[in-house]
């Protein structure tokens, strides 16, 4: 049983892996000195160390938009927008705070996740109890979010200028990785920490899988819908937070713009079904760093930036063609027909296949299948 | 799937109807505060005419979007591709060998390329509209970037007289301040709007493709066991949108006159909002076409009231968003009652028996 497991959660991991795989290999060809990192100012530095602090924000939200599009078979397009939000709000109530230590830090970040985790439980209301769709639910936020971000700002672009928050956002003395870096992999820890002990992976992917039969068991679709789009809401919070300090200001127009895109692309590189039921948050977050090494891939092989999106589109078409039911089912068909007709040039030793087909007639059969 | 008008004589308003219903009393009633409030501007035919003039490509664009989503997909690749018309017409007719009529074919066919290699991706590859759309949508940006980057103003003499022509009616106009009369002036745009309503809805109530699609939109699973060819169906749908976006495109910058990288940005969002207003749902099989400049129209009267009460503009998208919520819960309460067939909207015996 978890043998098969296994093998079942390798093959969703094989495509986004090999992905990954691939490009890595480009990127050597280009250049072998591509692992290569240096230490400067006491901290790593090179070209893993700069895709995983670029890849921070998406990963946290890949995190969250998997358990949504696997309980709610709906991805929320406001991410982006309530980490603007949270952001804003961060940034308000720590420079109204006096003075900035460690521990107003701390506290603006918790009221900044809280305003979060209320985004969430308004889309997660309309989407559980209204029982709208996702996309149209959260939509509302999309189009307004941006506007109250400013209005919370009160003005273009408050600076975070300090020394704690630019360490948050760039280097701690003394440790060598860059905070954000720190930042992701704690909340990956807490997240998978969270799955292990608690039911909530068995009851989102249920929900998704089929809502009735989840009732009739006994999970309240609608109370754990609500919790998935709870969950997002923090993680939009602690990216929104990751970006502000990695900015230093907040510009409600452009940070974490276009990011829902991305996340819900990472979601479905990473093996994932957008339309709910079994999900594997490994595969979301290899998903997003694959969306983080492709752009810089492209920024490497010197692809002018006006190109970039179109490079990205057509990989990301050719991506999903090969992953999709129906090239999948053909290759399967075309693997079998291959290994028949290795079987049968052994068995037979001539290419006498009238005969091969009259003497297995189940052949046919299976083929029409 | 409730557009059958003899399958439930109880309550033979369907669905689409009834969201249709309840999107032109709010338009009609949004109006009538605009036209009591600001008696100046929405009281002049002109102001009404310009909503259609100005804001052409979104109208037609939410005819596309609603389309597909009757059919149960969803494009936001309609708002690149739109834009990137644009450039690509600005890009041609400056080129000094270009003319209208070939710029109008380029549109088209830019339309229809995006269209068919959509469609048959998601209707016949099973891939998910989202994504592929997403994709489309950075495709159609990055070659939107890649052919022309700045703005280009199209100076052709042809094209800059088709962008200035507008058809005057004398019979329809207001006096001025000082007294003059000012005759109405409507942009062709305007005009392939209703033309491209009145087909579009026909298309969608009489003919087969537009039967079947509501079917196909309402449960794929039947429709299949029907006999409808599902991934045929759905693959027109994207067809249709993606040559709706090439004609909006075009009409963009029959309007504007020019190419610009921010051209038709955000529309697709701002597009999937005016369909939902205007009753389309995102799940499939409900909407009507009619209803989709009705919801354009609602949005940009609220956009219009607000510039007339000179608020902070950041109160357009709050506003606009908060009329989106009001909508949303008000169609999902009306669907849920209806669903549990406790509920009977009381309507004189002439509207109802309309299916």
């Amino acid at each position: 049983m978890s043998i098969a497991k296994a093998k079942a959660q390798g093959t969703q991991l094989f495509l986004p892996l090999s992905v990954l795989a691939i490009l890595i290999v480009i990127n050597l060809i280009k250049g072998a000195d591509y692992f290569s990192m240096s230490v400067i100012n006491g901290a790593l530095y090179g070209n893993i160390p700069n895709i995983l602090f670029g890849a921070s924000e998406l990963v946290i939200l890949a995190i969250g938009m998997t358990l949504v599009s696997a309980s709610s078979r709906g991805q929320d397009i406001s991410v982006g927008v309530a980490g603007a939000i949270t952001s804003a709000v961060f940034v308000q109530v720590l420079l109204n705070s006096g003075n900035i230590t460690w521990l107003t830090i701390g506290l603006s970040f918790l009221v900044s996740c809280a305003v979060g985790i209320a985004i969430g439980a308004f889309n997660g209301s309309l989407v559980a109890i209204f029982k709208v769709q996702p996309m149209v639910a959260t939509l509302i936020l999309f189009t307004a979010g941006r506007s109250i971000a400013f209005m919370i700002d009160g003005k273009l672009s408050p600076v975070l200028a300090n020394d704690l928050t630019s360490q948050l956002g760039g280097v701690i003395p003394g440790v060598p990785i860059q905070t954000p870096i720190i930042l992701t992999v704690l909340f990956i820890a807490v997240v998978a920490l969270f799955i292990k002990t608690t039911n909530l992976k068995l009851y989102a992917e249920s929900v998704g899988i089929n809502e009735k039969a989840a009732r009739l068991n006994g999970i309240d679709p609608a109370k754990i819908k609500f919790l998935t789009y709870m969950i997002l809401g923090l993680c939009s919070a602690v990216a929104g937070f990751i970006a502000v300090t990695k900015a230093g200001r907040h510009d409600s127009v452009n940070i974490l713009k276009f990011v829902e895109m991305d996340a819900i692309l990472a979601v479905a590189i990473g093996g994932n079904a957008l339309s709910g039921g079994t999900f594997s948050i490994a595969g979301s977050i290899i998903g997003a760093y694959t969306i983080e090494v492709l752009s810089r891939t492209l920024l490497r092989l010197e692809v002018g930036t006006e190109t970039i999106k179109a490079f990205k589109a057509a990989f990301i078409i050719v991506l999903m063609i090969i992953a999709s039911p129906v090239v999948r089912a053909y290759a399967a068909k075309a693997l079998r027909w291959v290994r028949s007709r290795m079987h049968e040039g052994i068995v037979l030793d001539t290419g006498a296949l009238e005969a091969a087909a009259a003497s297995n007639p189940n052949a046919p059969a299976k083929k029409e299948e | 799937m409730h557009s059958l008008p003899a399958a439930k004589p109880k309550d033979a308003l369907s669905n689409s109807n009834l969201l249709f219903l309840i999107a032109v009393v709010i338009f009609v009633l949004m109006y009538g505060f605009a036209m009591l409030r600001y008696p100046g501007s929405f009281l002049q035919f002109q102001t009404f005419f310009d909503l259609f003039s100005l804001n052409a490509p979104l109208i037609i664009i939410t005819l596309g979007i609603s389309i597909v989503m009757i059919g149960g997909g969803i494009d936001i690749s309609v708002g690149a591709v739109t834009g990137l018309v644009t450039m690509c017409c600005a890009v041609f007719l400056e080129s000094g060998t270009g003319s209208v009529a070939g710029a109008m074919l380029l549109a088209l066919g830019i339309g229809i390329a995006f269209g068919l290699l959509q469609g048959y991706l998601i209707s016949y590859l099973d891939i998910q509209p989202f994504i592929i759309t997403l994709a489309g949508m950075f495709l159609a940006n990055g070659l939107l970037t890649t052919i022309h980057k700045d703005p280009l103003n199209v100076t052709m003499p042809a094209f800059v007289a088709l962008r200035d022509f507008e058809l005057v009616i004398p019979w329809l106009g207001t006096n001025n301040r000082l007294g003059n009369f000012i005759p109405l002036e409507i942009k062709l745009g305007a005009v392939v709007v209703w033309i491209l309503v009145v087909l579009l809805a026909v298309l969608m109530k009489w003919s087969r493709f537009g039967r079947n699609l509501y079917a196909v939109g309402g449960n794929s699973q039947s429709a299949l066991m029907l006999g409808i060819n599902v991934r045929r169906t759905k693959l027109y749908s994207y067809l249709l949108c993606g040559l709706l976006s090439g004609i909006a495109g075009f009409v963009y910058i029959m309007t504007t006159g020019a190419g610009n990288v921010g051209n038709a940005s955000g529309f697709e969002m701002k597009a999937i909002a005016a369909s939902i207003i205007g009753g389309t749902m995102l799940t499939g099989g409900v909407g009507n076409l009619f209803g989709s400049p009705i919801g354009a129209l609602t949005l940009l009267t609220i956009n219009e009231l607000i510039r007339a009460a000179g608020v902070n503009s950041n109160f357009q998208a709050i506003v606009s968003g908060l009329l989106l919520y009001i909508f949303i819960v008000l169609q999902s309460a009306v669907v849920w009652l209806r669903g549990r067939g406790k509920f009977r909207l009381a309507l004189p015996s002439w509207l109802s028996r309309q299916g």
